[in-house]
């Protein structure tokens, strides 16, 4: 049976935005910061609220705070991401020095929408960090982000991450999530 | 000289040994030792007035909000007639953790193992938090459960100041008023709008609340006086720069053109243990912004404050970072938020961070704040992320025996205190590098957990027997005194009462 061409098309999404999403995790892998920091929109808003724990019915309204409004572990934008950059590349950021180890796995990736030139896209994280010697976190969640077609690439216009912690169980949030 | 008579105690161990002031050495096993941590739990933390969290967090009746005190859990609740209340949050019956949300609403705590129930409604209970369901109480206890003695347990003493709500297990403890003394001056800056409304502040919703590998006092000993660090910790903060100013900006923004951060920087160290550094007859007035929106707001706060402040014959001054004895810090400027360490083991911390702001500040202001906040302070903010780094790593290199025999150096400014014209307290002339909080800080905790008796604790802290010992001297030190007060270009005198 022939594949539908609308089928063929969005298999070749998916694919294209899989393959960019495995790129970025490996340029954060490899510490190339300053390259990732192109795979960002200049426009781009990156949030993570604070989970919380709540009675069943009051999810909706209560489970995490609210970007924009609340407090969260990380509200901003690109220019706030390019002085963690900065830092990083000074070489006397003491949270990473020396270096930690870290993989990003990027998972169950889905399109929510597609919107060309713009995607929503959907997966899991789980960055894994090792530094000094026993040092490790495995920070876990959801994620969402908004993509934008730009030449024959992507940029992340909008991160939303939903991090499965309540009280942050790492010493500190020092590496991109 | 005069000397003050040593209580002894009745504490088994005696932590003072390991707390040497006047050679300004301290053992490494107050941080490490398991016995120490213990006595710690018994002696401090249940007899300390401990912040609990904000009352606007709370603000409706049936509003609570999960706390600690030390390293029990406890429910900060708002009663049907608007009293806050501190209850231990463990059933009666069977110690389970009758609340495990973080906040909520409701009147009545019902424990999910037998169902105890314990109401904050008075029209049900005489006493929010007082038992109000057993299930089969009459099968099961006759008429032989006094319920009026079996309701959540209270804490003590509770105290509402401008806000900053405490709590205290101990009905011997003294008031707060007498706990904080004059120290309640930088409580105000913190709790009080930048305008000076009495206060005129409201919490961020969302707290902060992360586990550090390190001892707690690690954390109220950094903001108590510790300036000294910034330079090389954060370092690299300082040459990227996430000042109000813009890109490139220093990380606080200080107005340079008006002294920055060192100007008349000082330390104001306590009897009682609470310290602050900074400046105490001139301000900061407010960053540079690069938004000349927000320098309006700022700029008008600013000068209405200085104009009240002026009225009631007071400087301004006083905006930390500081810390309340034991283990509440707080900075009252920019950023201004409350930090709080929650002892889990000798090793172990979970450190809260609460984020203030003024009742009115417009919008722009509040997310401006808000955003500043986040990139400074907290697990990610750009600051804070490399004092965990210190913490950790100080606490992990001093566990091993050899380390142990070592103490730690807090011979800055040693011997340096001048007299205060606030109550039980002195100053030390030092910008940056100065040592005299840490050192009461320590003396006062060792007299708490070689549990001292509340007559010896009050005794001991009536006089500031290092004001005495420095007074004693001052014909030969009022030269010296001056020469370190022209070097600093200070304008001396704390905020006149």
């Amino acid at each position: 049976m022939p594949i539908a061409e609308a089928q063929l098309e969005r298999m070749l999404l998916l694919n294209s935005v899989s393959d960019f999403l495995y790129r970025e995790a490996d340029l954060l892998d490899e510490r190339r910061y300053t390259e990732w920091l192109d795979m960002l929109a200049e426009d781009y808003q990156y949030s993570v609220p604070l989970r919380m724990n709540v009675a069943y019915g009051e999810t909706d309204a209560r489970e995490q705070t609210r970007a924009g409004r609340e407090i969260c572990w990380f509200d901003e934008g690109k220019a706030t991401m390019s002085l963690r950059v900065d830092q990083l590349n000074t070489g006397l950021h003491w949270a990473e020095e020396p270096v930690s180890r870290v993989s990003h796995l990027v998972t169950n990736i889905r399109l929510d929408a597609v919107e060309l030139p713009e995607v929503e896209v959907s997966c899991r994280f789980l960055v894994y960090r090792n530094r000094v010697a026993d040092e490790t976190d495995f920070l876990v969640g959801r994620r969402k982000d908004r993509l934008r077609q730009v030449g024959d690439s992507w940029q992340v216009v909008r991160r939303e991450l939903l991090l499965d912690q309540s009280v942050l169980l790492a010493k500190n949030l020092s590496i991109f999530v | 000289m005069t000397t003050v008579e040593e209580p002894t105690g009745t504490g088994a161990p005696q932590v003072r040994n390991l707390v040497d002031v006047k050679n300004g050495e301290i053992s490494r096993e107050i941080f490490i030792d398991e016995q120490i941590f213990k006595n710690e739990m018994e002696n401090l933390f249940p007899r300390a007035w401990l912040f609990v969290g904000h009352a606007t967090q709370v603000p409706e009746p049936g509003d609570f909000f999960s706390s600690w005190m030390g390293a029990d859990p406890v429910l900060l609740t708002r009663d049907d007639k608007g009293e806050l209340h501190v209850l231990l949050n463990s059933c009666r019956h069977r110690g389970m953790r009758v609340c495990r949300y973080d906040e909520g609403n409701t009147m009545q705590f019902t424990c999910p193992y037998h169902a105890w129930s314990y109401s904050i409604d008075g029209s049900l209970v005489d006493t929010p938090g007082a038992l109000h369901g057993v299930p089969q109480q009459k099968a099961a206890y006759g008429t032989n459960l006094e319920r009026e003695k079996w309701g959540l347990v209270r804490a003590a003493k509770v105290h509402n100041y401008k806000g900053l709500v405490f709590a205290n297990w101990d009905p011997e403890a003294p008031s707060f008023d007498e706990y904080v003394g004059d120290f309640h001056w930088w409580l105000d800056n913190l709790a009080d709008a930048f305008d000076g409304t009495e206060g005129g502040t409201e919490v961020f919703r969302g707290v902060h609340k992360w586990r550090i590998r390190s001892n707690w006092k690690f954390v109220s000993e950094n903001f108590l006086g510790d300036t000294y660090h910034g330079a090389s910790t954060h370092a690299s903060v300082e040459a990227v720069g996430i000042g109000p100013g813009g890109k490139g900006k220093r990380r606080h923004g200080e107005r340079q053109d008006q002294g920055g951060f060192s100007k008349g920087r000082m330390k104001t160290s306590f009897r009682r243990g609470h310290g602050a550094s900074d400046n105490l007859a001139y301000e900061i007035p407010y960053p540079e912004f690069a938004e000349a929106d927000l320098d309006e707001y700022f700029v008008a706060a600013w000068e209405k404050r200085k104009q009240k402040l002026e009225a009631e014959g007071r400087l301004l001054g006083g905006r930390g970072p500081a810390t309340l004895f034991p283990n509440m810090s707080f900075a009252a400027g920019f950023p201004r938020t409350i930090l709080v360490a929650h002892p889990i083991s000798p090793t172990e911390t979970e450190v809260w961070r609460w984020y203030l702001v003024d009742k009115d500040a417009p919008e722009n202001v509040r997310d401006w704040l808000r955003r500043y906040y986040m990139r400074y302070a907290g697990p990610a903010g750009m600051t804070e992320q490399d004092d965990m780094e210190n913490w950790d790593y100080a606490t992990e290199a001093s566990r091993g025996v050899i380390a142990r025999r070592y103490p730690y150096n807090y011979q800055q400014g040693l011997g340096q205190e001048t007299p205060s014209d606030l109550d039980g307290s002195v100053h030390s002339h030092h910008a940056i590098a100065g040592e005299v909080n840490a050192r009461a800080f320590y003396r006062r905790w060792a007299e708490f957990v070689d549990n001292l008796s509340w007559p010896e604790l009050n005794k001991l802290a009536e006089v500031d027997d290092r004001a005495m010992e420095r007074a004693a001297e001052t014909t030969t030190d009022v030269a010296d005194g001056v020469k370190v007060l022209d070097a600093v270009d200070v304008v001396d005198g704390p905020p006149a009462k």
